[in-house]
């Protein structure tokens, strides 16, 4: 990231007149967000909406129902993770098959591979998953041999579905943005296609695709937070806080609350991911070519 | 295939709804998404701590929480309008945040002798911005700009989950939950609208993104 | 909103009250009848059951006064209370019950699959799903009703939906109401459908929409919770008699379930009185003639 250099480079060092100018336009512009902040804050009180009932069951501990309501969010957050977990995990085996599929088959091989990233890619992952959802139950697919229950997996194998295919085009930008020299050098030395893949380009590439990756896990715990939309009947984070607002009634609460919840966790994780980059980007080359073919939205 | 052929007209209505949502939401993201990038790299400190609070909050949080807080929240602080105009705001809040991250990484891409050569004449951060960097940034920000409203053409669905109603993926859910069709051969349909939607503005994208790569 | 207040302080009580009834006892809660020696004939699926000693129901998870979630994590409403003296004929004590979240669009293919024992889900007994299922029942007969905005003279009845396109009319996913409205309305944008029937109330407060229409007993509780700022218009339009979804074709199981109803009706009225029937505005109903079992 070169913010700072970049910033700076599109005004002059601020000179007394300038400086000054912009001080009273940060304080200018802090008071237009503190009035926006307190009108909101205002309207919201005027509606009873921070009336302390309606939040002291999540903020107060000496509430009767502090326990249950963090119990209920504990479930939640774990099948919310469980769920992401396992679509990652089968995102990136099935993404790295599809990648490596697409790099290595010949033309006409390559054909369905092709057409299956196309189809997935294009759809969008909230059809994908009601898709697998209701295909599955309509063609009686029995899914009884996975552990847990069939909701979790309709959930994570279509987060798979979409997400694999993001893998593996991140992947091959991972294998493109390296120098044609490993590739050729590989050969040089007497390596099969098979070889140079698995041990000169592949390596290198996961090394590199390692910060898209962690973007990815961000999308996918996202995404998970669907199944309470569509329905699927699979208590996750959200569902477990809708559960919580209809008992008590405090739907704007309890949507801040698990709201701020996924904020913090997908935060610390695109921190993550700038760290690692920041890392590698001492040693390889271009960390940020793979995240540049698939903006994690 | 005959549910689908059975309802071509309310397959059609749906898919022209849907394309309204994304019309609107693409109008909406890229104005507000530029204005925050605006933001994130001016002189003036509170904005640029607004841009990047923005852009932090949205960002990590999901479209579905996004758009429950437009139609239960908004009403709260007294902002009233139809669900589809709270959907709309919601897809356009959720995805400015992603276009201001790739104009931002577009003006990071603008060599910096441009913006110090519109300083040496003299031009104003304002100038220096409309007239020297965003027409450059925008240029290489075409790629990133272009999977971003993409992909905000595919989270129009979501929107469509919220009770908006009427759009593509509601008519599927009306055929089958409604009159009792098979799933399979109905959300094939919603699938197809979907598929023609995002491959047609990825075939766009390419052209588009030939056009404006000039030998640099 | 101010009704919400009224709501949070219903449900604290009610929450209340059941912490005070699980500290009286061993948990078992309220007083459902559990036969001890109950006895049927072999190779029946109450036999079965009474062998098992436990039970998989599938009931609805947020339908407030029919079967909601709470946060202890076990359903509460008539559905389930109607469930539980089914159960307790066949010797299944409560704690012996495993609820399982049964939303619409899934009812008729967890109980082909075997998944549950049986649904009682707000389940409308009508010919297209019993080609699929059976039902026991009916235990209840709701009808469909529209509620408006308590200064809302326009709208009196769902004759007058059409002449008013601009209205909107908020209902349920994949619900028996929201297809029945159909019929009453201009076009199809005219109808807006949430995952639950709280959402409609909250957009109905709002004026986000000026019509939410359900069966008569769910409106209530959202006319009774309102502190007057919602009210129902015209007659009940439709009849949605209530069943229990069980396999398709066991007769046996049909007419048990039929007979323990009328054989309770005392703990019928009961449960009604300590769920749905809390609602001011609601009467209690008497339970319906049961339907031929076939």
């Amino acid at each position: 990231m070169s913010r700072d250099r970049t910033e700076s480079v599109l005004y002059d060092l601020p000179g007394p007149r300038a400086r000054r100018r912009a001080l009273v336009g940060t304080v200018l512009g802090l008071l237009l967000i503190a009035a926006a902040l307190a009108l909101v804050a205002m309207r919201l009180a005027d509606r009873g909406q921070l009336d302390a009932e309606l939040w002291s069951p999540w903020i107060d501990p000496s509430d009767e129902q502090f326990g249950a309501v963090w119990g209920l969010v504990r479930q939640g957050a774990t099948a919310t993770l469980i769920a992401a977990s396992l679509a990652i995990a089968c995102s990136l085996v099935v993404g790295v098959l599809l990648g490596v599929a697409r790099m290595m088959l010949g033309r006409v091989l390559r054909v369905p591979v092709v057409l299956f990233i196309e189809l997935f890619r294009g759809l969008p992952v909230v059809i994908t998953i009601v898709f697998v959802w209701r295909a599955m139950v309509e063609l009686k697919v029995d899914l009884g041999f996975l552990p847990g229950e069939a909701a979790l997996w309709y959930l994570v194998i279509g987060l798979t579905l979409y997400n694999s295919v993001i893998i593996a085009e991140i992947l091959r930008a991972g294998v493109l943005s390296l120098p044609r020299g490993q590739g050729e050098a590989a050969r040089a030395i007497g390596m099969t296609e098979r070889q140079t893949m698995s041990s000169i380009l592949l390596p290198q590439a996961f090394r590199v695709m390692l910060p898209a990756l962690i973007s990815q896990l961000i999308v996918i715990l996202k995404d998970t937070s669907l199944a309470a939309v569509i329905g699927l009947g699979y208590l996750e984070l959200l569902r477990r806080g809708n559960q919580i607002s209809q008992v008590l009634d405090n739907p704007i609460q309890s949507l801040f609350m698990v709201g701020a919840m996924f904020i913090v966790i997908n935060f610390a994780l695109s921190r993550l991911a700038t760290y690692v980059e920041r890392r590698l980007s001492h040693s390889s080359g271009s960390a940020s070519a793979a995240e540049a073919v698939v903006p994690a939205t | 295939m005959e549910p689908v052929l059975d309802n071509l007209d309310l397959y059609w209505s749906g898919f022209l709804r849907s394309l309204g949502i994304i019309g609107w939401s693409l109008l909406g993201s890229m104005v507000l998404g530029t204005v925050l990038a605006a933001f994130r790299v001016s002189p003036v400190a509170s904005l640029r701590a607004f841009g990047t609070a923005w852009v932090t909050l949205v960002r990590n949080c999901p479209l579905t929480i996004v758009l429950f807080f437009m139609a239960f929240g908004l009403p709260e602080v007294g902002v009233n309008a139809s669900f589809y105009v709270f959907g709309v705001t919601g897809l356009v809040i959720y995805t400015s945040a992603f276009v201001c991250e790739a104009l931002r990484s577009g003006i990071n891409a603008v060599d910096r002798g441009q913006a110090e050569a519109a300083r040496a004449i003299g031009l104003t951060f304002g100038q220096t911005m409309t007239q020297v960097v965003l027409p450059q940034a925008f240029r290489s920000a075409v790629p990133p700009l272009g999977s971003v409203q993409i992909a905000m053409f595919k989270n129009s669905a979501v929107v469509g989950a919220f009770g908006v109603g009427a759009d593509l993926f509601s008519v599927g859910k009306t055929l089958t939950s409604a009159q009792g069709y098979a799933y399979i051969p109905v959300l094939t349909g919603v699938a197809i609208g979907y598929l023609v939607i995002t491959l047609t503005a990825g075939v766009l994208l390419g052209l588009l993104e030939r056009k404006v790569a000039i030998a640099r | 909103m101010r009704f919400t207040r009224t709501k949070a302080a219903v449900a604290a009580a009610g929450l209340a009250l059941s912490l005070a009834a699980c500290g009286g006892d061993d948990g078992g809660g309220e007083d459902v009848e559990v036969a001890q020696d109950a006895e049927f004939e072999a190779g029946t699926t109450m036999a079965e059951i009474a062998e098992r000693g436990t039970m998989t129901i599938g009931t609805k998870f947020d339908q407030p006064g029919f079967g909601l979630l709470g946060l202890d994590d076990v359903p509460e409403g008539f559905d389930v209370e109607v469930a539980k003296i089914i159960a307790g004929a066949m010797g299944v004590a409560e704690e012996d019950i495993e609820w399982k979240e049964t939303p619409s669009e899934v009812r008729e293919q967890v109980i082909e699959d075997g998944d549950v024992d049986l649904v009682a889900a707000t389940y409308t007994i009508n010919e297209e799903r019993a080609q699929r299922i059976s039902f026991a029942g009916p235990y209840y007969v709701a009808g469909q009703q529209l509620m408006v905005a308590a200064d809302n003279d326009t709208i009196s009845g769902p004759e007058d939906l059409a002449d008013n396109p601009d209205m909107k009319v908020c209902s349920v996913t994949g619900s028996t109401p929201s297809e029945n409205i159909r019929e009453y309305l201009a076009n199809n944008n005219q109808l807006v459908l949430f995952d639950v029937y709280d959402k409609c109330a909250d957009a109905l407060g709002n004026g986000q929409v000026d019509v939410v229409t359900t069966d008569n007993v769910i409106l209530l509780g959202f006319v009774s919770e309102s502190d007057g700022e919602f009210k129902l218009v015209g007659e009940q339009f439709t009849e949605e008699p209530y069943g229990i979804g069980i396999e398709k074709g066991d007769t046996a199981f049909c007419e048990f379930i039929n007979e323990t109803l009328a054989d309770n009706e005392d703990a019928y009225i009961e449960a009604w009185e300590r769920t749905a029937g809390e609602v001011e505005g609601t009467e209690t109903p008497e339970l319906p003639e049961p339907a031929e079992c076939a």
